[in-house]
């Protein structure tokens, strides 16, 4: 049965997070812009003690507590309305994020509770993927960062550069948080050598050495973090420890599972923002007497009305993108193709309506008065990260011409 | 909850449709198009599926329940295989759900069952106007009360199988809103009604015949005014449309998908080049997501929800733009042979085009 009914309790968490969307976030989406690096700590512990009686913010959603499977479902409509708040912001909540994301797709199950149980405390704690390096951005095969065995002792030595990491101060000098970080076991092999490796808060040798300054999402830390023979044990590896042999089981797939977990929430984030923008969008024109007429023929429309009905068009069609891809993510099917495809979609989408609405508003638009050229600047970030517009299109492609990437580069 | 899986009895609504479309409709429609003729039989035997049958109540001579839903998948299978073929055996529907969306009890109990017990008969609706700005809800044609009857007066274009129909709803203005009036036809003909000498010629669907026609006067008895809401069966003309539209340009998309895999260029397949292989991908993307949209929309007209006109309004708003970039690119991707007749992507491109025209063509 074909169904678009969005469940009752996910409308009841989407009510509360409204609230503390319109409370804790819009009115310091302003400050926390213009002064990048400090961090929304009255936000963080709000959310701490929220989140958990709402069964946390995790990419890694746990599944016991409920009949249908509901966590991607659940976890996307929170993120939508978080980052309708305010999508810098929102990076800063509490909880398993990409790390965490990395862990649950690739990690074994004793793994998953040894590195996943911190997000249960009282204290807020963060996590961070680690995968761009200076010389390897989409390309991830590129990677230079090496994991050599220490047989002698069982540990790990990791060694390397990584950069544009989100949440990394966060995750290794705010908490007692963890990265996870892709490494190179076998530099010859290019992708088959790739591994993920979990490095805890605290551990010698891994530093965070630099804080980026951004277009947008400036209330997220971007950090560089340098790895200097930085020992962690064995087990860190996540996966059985056949991946360290294994080499059909490549760590780039790993990468990939992960990356099917992750698109759709990242997408979910473009859709708040872009709802954020076309709701104010709305208003401001209300307020200066300029309504939306629904139902019209293009030919009576005025330009402002056609683009706004565009707007509604982009916008709910890729939000159910989004839907469809977490919705088979709950329901256990393969779905890198949507997941894909709706990250290129709510990328776009994004970048259309915060760029139109700058436009529509004319000086108002421009101004630091409104949050729309804030959200302008917010936006770009969905089109680039956790896979560009153009690596996502290059996935969507390979999917529906049965092209291996040799075969479509 | 969400779900968007279709139920095993649409599913196998989807695969009948489909078997019949890709077998049947695809095959025959480059000679309907050049001959301007769809063969009798093929439309018959489409109309045999039961895809409007099925949608209507037992009481009223069909075999199952309306639902948009269920309608919108198997107008997109038909779609798929031929947009000329989907019209046409569609036009009965035009009639019979403008009678169930927004007709009386006696009206569904008088008028539908002949449409829908019999075989496909030429049982139409005329909504379109011939002017630039055509508003669904702002017609031109006019409807006054005379006594017993209503004098409608004006002139309707893009009218399906108007020259010999048994009989078709009108679409006119009345107090100030849209209101269809059922004019019964058959071998009389109806006094004021006059259907143009020539079949009208379009940029495509050329198969169809279509007919202007004018209402100089035409008489009908009150008791044939639809007093129902005419939102109804616009929403229901729109996510029908949409669907169509996704039809069309899925055709498309598969099509030149294929052509781009076969065909060598520079030592590899076309479809190897990135210009080429991102345009599929968007062009994929851009089908989901409207197709999504328009599932929405039918979900919910299936579900009285408030909103469902104006989400049909913008399934069918995305779907023509989605259509006509789909389409266009297709033909883009064939390149010098997407201009050629030979392939069907240029009548893809010519159908795609017309979605931002064809209001009130489909129902579901």
């Amino acid at each position: 049965m074909i169904e678009f009914e969005i469940p009752e309790k996910i409308a009841g968490i989407c009510t509360v997070i409204k609230s503390v969307a319109d409370n804790m976030m819009r009115p310091v989406s302003r400050y926390f812009d213009e002064h990048e690096h400090e961090i929304p700590w009255d936000y963080i512990t709000f959310m701490q003690t929220a989140t958990r009686a709402m069964g946390g913010t995790s990419m890694a959603p746990s599944e016991k507590r409920e009949g249908p499977r509901l966590g991607f479902q659940r976890l996307a409509f929170m993120v939508e309305m978080l980052s309708w708040g305010d999508a810098g912001i929102y990076l800063d909540t509490p909880g398993g994020m990409l790390g965490s994301a990395a862990v649950n797709a690739t990690g074994t199950p004793e793994q998953k509770e040894r590195f996943l149980a911190r997000f249960k405390s009282e204290t807020p704690t963060f996590d961070a993927m680690c995968m761009t390096e200076a010389g390897a951005g989409s390309d991830t095969s590129a990677i230079r960062t090496t994991a050599v065995l220490d047989k002698e002792k069982n540990e790990w030595v990791l060694n390397g550069e990584k950069i544009f990491v989100t949440a990394g101060h966060k995750a290794m000098v705010d908490s007692k948080g963890f990265i996870v970080v892709w490494a190179t076991i076998d530099p010859k092999a290019g992708r088959a050598g790739m591994r993920p490796f979990v490095v805890e808060a605290g551990t010698p040798g891994c530093q965070v050495t630099k804080l980026e300054h951004k277009l947008g999402i400036r209330a997220s830390d971007t950090a560089s973090i340098v790895l200097q023979d930085c020992r962690i044990p064995f087990d860190n590896i996540l996966g059985s420890p056949e991946v360290v042999t294994d080499k059909a089981t490549t760590g780039f797939k790993g990468a990939m599972a992960t990356f099917d977990a992750t698109r759709p929430i990242v997408a979910a984030q473009a859709i708040g923002l872009a709802r954020a923008t076309l709701e104010l969008l709305k208003e401001m024109l209300t307020e200066r007497g300029v309504t939306v007429r629904y139902g019209l023929p293009r030919q009576k429309l005025t330009s402002i009305e056609k683009e706004v009905i565009d707007m509604e068009v982009m916008l709910r069609s890729a939000w159910l993108l989004v839907i469809e891809a977490v919705w088979m993510m709950d329901n256990g099917k393969p779905n890198s193709l949507e997941s894909s495809m709706c990250k290129v979609r709510a990328g776009d989408v994004v970048n259309k309506i915060t760029q139109k609405a700058v436009e529509i508003m004319g000086p108002l638009g421009y101004s630091r008065e409104y949050l729309l050229e804030k959200w302008f600047r917010d936006a770009k970030i969905s089109d680039i990260y956790e896979g560009t517009g153009q690596i996502n299109r290059l996935v969507v492609a390979r999917q529906i011409l049965g092209y291996r990437s040799s075969e479509l580069r | 909850m969400y779900s968007f899986e279709p139920s095993d009895e649409q599913k196998m609504l989807i695969d009948a449709v489909s078997r019949y479309a890709t077998s049947d409709l695809r095959p025959a429609a480059h000679d309907a198009e050049e001959n301007k003729e769809l063969p009798p039989k093929l439309i018959s035997k489409g109309w045999e599926l039961g895809v409007l049958q099925a949608s209507i109540p037992e009481a009223y001579g069909g075999f199952g329940e309306r639902s948009a839903v269920t309608g919108i998948l198997a107008t997109e299978a038909m779609a798929y295989g031929d947009l000329a073929g989907a019209l046409a055996i569609g036009t009965p529907g035009l009639f019979a759900l403008s009678v169930l969306l927004s007709g009386s009890e006696e009206q569904k109990k008088q008028y539908l069952p002949p449409v829908i017990e019999a075989d496909w008969k030429p049982y139409t609706a005329a909504l379109l106007e011939p002017s630039f700005d055509f508003d669904p809800n702002d017609l031109k044609t006019t409807a006054t009360a005379d006594g017993g009857d209503y004098v409608l007066k004006g002139e309707k274009t893009f009218v399906p199988f108007a020259a010999n129909a048994e009989a078709m709803i009108v679409y006119a203005k009345l107090d100030g809103a849209t209101k269809g009036f059922i004019v019964p036809i058959g071998t009389k003909g109806a006094a004021g009604l006059k259907v143009g000498e020539e079949r009208e010629k379009y940029l495509g669907l050329n198969a169809l015949p279509f007919y202007k026609i004018t209402l100089e006067g035409v008489k009908v008895p009150k008791a044939n005014l639809l007093p129902g809401d005419f939102a109804r069966v616009l929403a229901a003309s729109r996510v029908a449309l949409a669907a169509m539209a996704i039809g069309v340009a899925k055709a498309a998309f598969d099509y030149s998908r294929d052509y781009a895999k076969e065909r060598d260029v520079f030592g590899v397949k076309v479809a190897q080049k990135q210009a080429i292989a991102f345009m599929l991908a968007e062009m994929r993307t851009e089908i989901e997501a409207i197709r999504l949209l328009t599932w929405e929309a039918a979900w919910m007209i299936d579900a009285n929800k408030e909103d469902a006109s104006k989400q049909a309004y913008l399934a069918a708003t995305g779907a023509m733009d989605m259509a006509m970039m789909v389409t266009d690119r297709a033909v883009q991707i064939l390149g010098g042979h997407g201009y050629i007749r030979e392939h069907p992507v240029e009548l893809f491109m010519r159908n795609g085009r017309g979605f931002a025209t064809f209001t009130g063509l489909a129902m579901v």
